[in-house]
Order: C-alpha cells, then structure tokens, then sequence
C-alpha cells in the first residue's frame, strides 16, 4: 500500500461519526488452536463489542480465519484442530460441553469467503435455516421470513420475481448477499464473515458494505479483511493479527491512526504483508 | 553468473529455431499415429461387440414372440419359453436391491461420513475393496455353507438374492462413497453454519448432491448381478423349473405375501446356460434368445439410470 492509501485511510476514518460502544458480546480468554501439531493461534484475548463492525486485518496465514471459526466452533469439524482457552457470548461459555453446537450456530450465523448458496431455489435457500431451526409455524411465517431476510440483505427486489430460480445462478455478488439472508435467516445474534468480499468486483463490494453497515443495528459483526480500505470504512474496532497472535486491537480509528505496535505500523502502511 | 546461463540459453534457443520446426513435424507424425492406434483399438472392441451382437439377433430374433415369455421350460425347443426365467430374474434382482443398496449406501456414508479414521475403518475398508475382488463363484460356495446349510434358507429366492446383495455390496459402497467425497466442501460448510446437525447436513444436502454418483454404482451392481450364473448354481438354483413362485399378492389380509421368498427359482442367465449345453441348434436359438432378453433388460436398466441421472441434476441446480 502507497502512502497516497493510507491518507485516504486516515480521511475516511476523519469522515466516520463518534461511535458509541455498546457492552461486550464476546469474550474470548486465551484461545490457543492446535491443527496437529502446528500451533495455529496463540493466547488471544478479545472482545467483541455487540451492534458494532469489528474487523481483523493480518498478513495471511496469521490466523484470522481460524480465531473466527472459534467464535461459532466450525473448528469442531476439522478433525486435527484443538482449541483451548474460553470463549464466552453473553458470559456463556461456548466450549461447555452442555452447550449444543447447532444452537449456537444457530445464533452465530457466518458468511464464507466464498459465495456458497445451497443448490436448491432462492426460496429454498433461505427457508431451509428457519425450517430446522423450528422458527416459522405455518407456511405464511415462512413466506414472511423470507422476505424480510432477502430485504435486509438488499436482494429482494432483484429476485422477488423469481424465488423458485436457483441460487446458484444468480450472479457472484448476489450469491453473497442471498448467503448473508440465509445467515439473517436464523436471526443470529451475531454474524461472522471470512473475506466476504474477496470473490467480488468493486461495485458489488461496496453494495454489501453498504449491508453490513445497516446489519450493525441488530447485529454484531465480525469480518475479516484483506482490505485496509474496507476495515478502515466499515469497523469500529479492529484487531490486528500477525503469526497467530494478536497484536494489537483497539477502535478502527486509533489502529489506523496511532497503532500503538510498529508491526502494526508497518503492515497498515503496506510494508509487509 | 547466473545472468551468463540465462544468456546462454536465450543464444541455444535463437540457434534451435530450424530445431524446433523439424521438432514440430516429429510431433505431429507421433500424433497422427497415436490417433491410428487409438481408433484401431476403439473399432476393435466396438465390432467385435457388433459382430456378437448380430450374431446372437440373428440366431435369437425369430424366437421372440409372446408365447416365449409365457411358456414355461419344455421338451421341444419350439415350445420351451422363459416364463419362470425372467419371473425369477426379477424376483432375486428385486431381493438383492432391497437387501444390497440400503446396506451398501447406509455403510458408505458411516465410512464416509461418521466413521473416524482408525484401525477398525482402515481394516473395514481394505476388506471391502478385497471383496470386490473376489470371484464370484466364491460367494456362491459362502452362501452353501451359510445361508443354505448354516442359516437353512435354502435354496430359495431369498439365499440368491442375499448371496448376490453380497457381491454387489462393495460396488454399491465403493460408488457411494466416492459421490459423497465429490460434494464440495463449501456445501458441507454452509450446511454447518447455519446449525444443521450431522444427520441434516447428510440427509439435506450431501445425499442430494452425491445420489446421481450413488444411483450409478447402483444400477452397475445391479447389471452386475443380473447376469451372474456361478454362484447362483452354486446355492442350487434349478435349471429345469415348470412352475412360479408363490404370487406376492394374496386374497386375504394383509394382501401382501413373502412366501415366494423361499421358493425355488432359475433365472435367464442360467436358463440360457442350460439351454446352450444341449444339443441340437434349436436350443441354441432359444438360448439366443434368452441372451437378448437378459441384454435388453441391462441396457433398460441402464437406460433407466441415465434418466434418472439427468433428472437428479437438474434438480440440484448447481
Ligand atoms: N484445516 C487446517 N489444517 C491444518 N492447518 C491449517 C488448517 N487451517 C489453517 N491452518 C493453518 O493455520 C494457520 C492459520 O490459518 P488461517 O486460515 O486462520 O489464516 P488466515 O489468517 O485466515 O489467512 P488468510 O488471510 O490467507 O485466509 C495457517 O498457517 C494455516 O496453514
Ligand atoms: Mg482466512
């Protein structure tokens, strides 16, 4: 990144409303990840604040993608991985073993890297959460839970004609935003996202930024990034991870402006990374 | 240094230019004739399937008539048909799905799915592709002792069709197993991030997406065990029977009757084989006949599987 970005950074961190944080959502005590023998993530400590955008930046590889898939135990199906540490929502503890991991997805919704919509109908594609999850009592619940998810993900109106059309034939950055109604589905408390731009162009990114920007009022959002300029616009925390460890998190606004870590200097100015 | 070998090799590539052009016609004259060589061996296989193929209509077609299915076994090759033969075929084939695919499917998808990876899933699947290796006949001889003498079913319907279950189990459960490996990998997420368990995860969307591959390993076992002959003489199956199976639907309640399930039984295959190891060429007509018959049943069924293929696809609008 030149010196010219990390000015534009800085205006559009100028640009950003006072935020106001709410309480924390979630905590997470020294949380290790083992994948065998490879010591993944180490000794992270965070918290997520609830309604807010917080975003983890780091060089790749250094364990953004596997601290998120703590958060809602998606690690639990790979069969090498080993977590430790606690992770608390709500000051539950997530790894209890009297917790039932599909309740807790069921409240942890998460967007993948990759637009990966069922291969069924548009319709199907978000009723189906809602379905096993027991949420809608007659076909008119359904009906309605649909619409409203398809509506706060900004898709309604493009597929309202057409909801028995599959999914998978809508265009990549539809794809994303019908998988971020599948995840709204549910109503989750909290919403993960892992590069939910990265297979998109500029105007599609910007349409689900603008998304996720709206979701904050009701939802609490964590998103990883590649993208300085994308944390920068649309966090209000950012943690910044470099070889499974977290250096440094604070508001978006002080990481980008005053990071208190050099390495955390040099990679949002672009020298490594 | 090393900016001396790439100049070197810049210079070798400017010389080998007239190289290369000869290099090039070598390469196609090594294309056309692997071309030559591969229709060669292609037409070879086809005609001779052609020439069998003609062979046996010619010898089988003026056979076929109505009276052929409905005419039980007889004396006088004019009269003998293949009533109990393909009763029999459809009934041991319908007996073996009904006992082999539930079984084959259910173990793919535990080793699939649900079965971790230790000694006991390793030993498991090293027997079953040993299995699949097994000559058939072998199976016959393990059903004698088992079921026949062991288990005294006799040597009915029900001992071929679990003998036959056995033998077409590893196809079914090797295919189910490599359709459920080719469902991506984002599917199976998605499934799990939104709080599927893992029976909904297998159930909604990993057997959608790999039935087509399922169905296929079924349909090849099942042709499979269609025209098997060995170990079905080997458990005792007739070859000169004159009467059917008990009927599966009955007068009184409950309507529905399995004592044809212990019944003796011939099938085509073996009808045919009886009727090729007599004298005489109007036998051998009959038994041509009999080959058309259990063919045009394959490629039906085979037919049947591509259909359903297709339509399975489109279902799952990818
Ligand atoms: N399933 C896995 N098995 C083994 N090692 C893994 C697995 N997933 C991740 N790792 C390792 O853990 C480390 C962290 O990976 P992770 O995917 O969390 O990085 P990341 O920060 O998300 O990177 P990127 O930005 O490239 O997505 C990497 O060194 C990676 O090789
Ligand atoms: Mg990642």
């Amino acid at each position: 990144m030149t010196a010219m970005s990390s000015v534009s950074i800085k205006t559009t961190i100028a640009a950003k409303p006072e935020f106001k944080f709410g309480k924390n959502k979630v905590s997470a005590n020294n949380v290790n990840v083992f994948y065998g023998d490879k010591h993944a993530l180490k000794d992270v400590t965070v918290n997520i604040p609830e309604k807010a955008v917080m975003a983890f930046i780091g060089p790749s590889g250094c364990g953004k993608s596997t601290f998120l898939r703590c958060l809602n135990r998606m690690n639990d199906t790979i069969p090498i991985a080993k977590v430790t540490g606690k992770v608390e929502i709500d000051n539950q503890d997530i790894y209890d073993k009297a917790l039932d991991v599909v309740q807790l997805r069921a409240r942890v919704g998460m967007v993948f890297q990759k637009p990966n919509p069922f291969p069924k109908s548009i319709y199907e594609n978000i009723a189906y959460g809602p379905k096993i999850h027991g949420l809608a009592a007659s076909k008119s619940d359904l009906n309605e839970i649909v619409e409203a998810s398809l509506k706060k993900a900004g898709l309604w109106d493009e597929v309202k004609d057409r909801l028995s059309d599959s999914g998978t034939g809508l265009s990549g950055g539809q794809q994303q935003r019908l998988c971020i109604a599948r995840a709204i589905a549910v109503s989750p408390e909290i919403i993960l996202m892992d590069e939910p731009c990265s297979a998109l162009d500029p105007i599609a990114t910007a349409r689900i930024e603008e998304l996720i920007d709206e979701l904050r009022e009701n939802f609490t959002i964590v998103i990883v990034t590649h993208s300085m300029q994308q944390a920068a616009r649309v966090s209000q925390r950012t943690a910044f991870f470099h070889l499974g460890v977290l250096v440094e998190e604070g508001t978006t606004d002080t990481i980008f402006t005053n990071p208190n870590d050099s390495r955390t200097q040099d990679y949002i100015t672009g020298r490594f990374g | 240094m090393a900016f001396e070998v790439v100049a070197d090799s810049l210079g070798a590539q400017a010389k080998d230019s007239s190289k290369t052009v000869a290099n090039i016609a070598v390469r196609r004259r090594r294309e056309t004739i692997f071309k030559i060589c591969g229709l060669l061996a292609t037409s070879f296989g086809l005609i001779t399937l052609a020439l069998l193929l003609i062979d046996l209509a010619a010898a089988g077609f003026p056979r076929l008539s109505w009276d052929f299915f409905t005419n039980f076994p007889s004396r006088r090759a004019s009269q003998a048909g293949i009533l109990s033969a393909w009763v029999g075929s459809l009934l041991v084939i319908l007996t073996t799905a009904s006992i082999g695919v539930p079984l084959g499917v259910g173990a793919g998808i535990y080793l699939e799915e649900y079965g971790r990876r230790n000694w006991l899933t390793s030993i498991i699947e090293i027997n079953i592709t040993n299995l699949a290796g097994v000559p058939s006949i072998v199976f016959g001889l393990l059903a004698l002792g088992l079921f026949v003498y062991g288990l005294g079913t006799g040597r009915s319907i029900f001992t071929a069709g679990l003998t036959l279950a056995l033998l077409i189990l590893p196809i079914i459960v090797v295919a189910t197993r490599e359709a459920i490996r080719a469902v991506p990998a984002a599917l199976r997420e998605a499934a799990y991030g939104i709080g599927c368990t893992k029976w909904q995860v297998t159930r909604d969307h990993v057997l959608p997406a790999s039935l087509p591959g399922i169905l296929t390993g079924v349909i090849i076992g099942i042709s499979r065990a269609l025209g098997e002959t060995a170990p079905l003489i080997t458990i005792g199956a007739l070859t000169f029977i004159a009467f059917l199976p008990d009927s599966p639907i009955s007068s009184e309640f409950p309507f529905v009757s399995f004592s044809w399930l212990f019944d003796g039984f011939t099938v085509l295959p073996i009808q045919a084989f009886n009727w090729i190891s007599r004298p005489g060429s109007d036998f051998h007509a009959n038994a041509a006949a009999a080959g058309i018959v259990l063919l045009a049943i394959t490629l039906g069924l085979n037919a049947i599987a591509i259909y359903a293929r297709y339509k399975l696809r489109k279902k799952l609008q990818w």
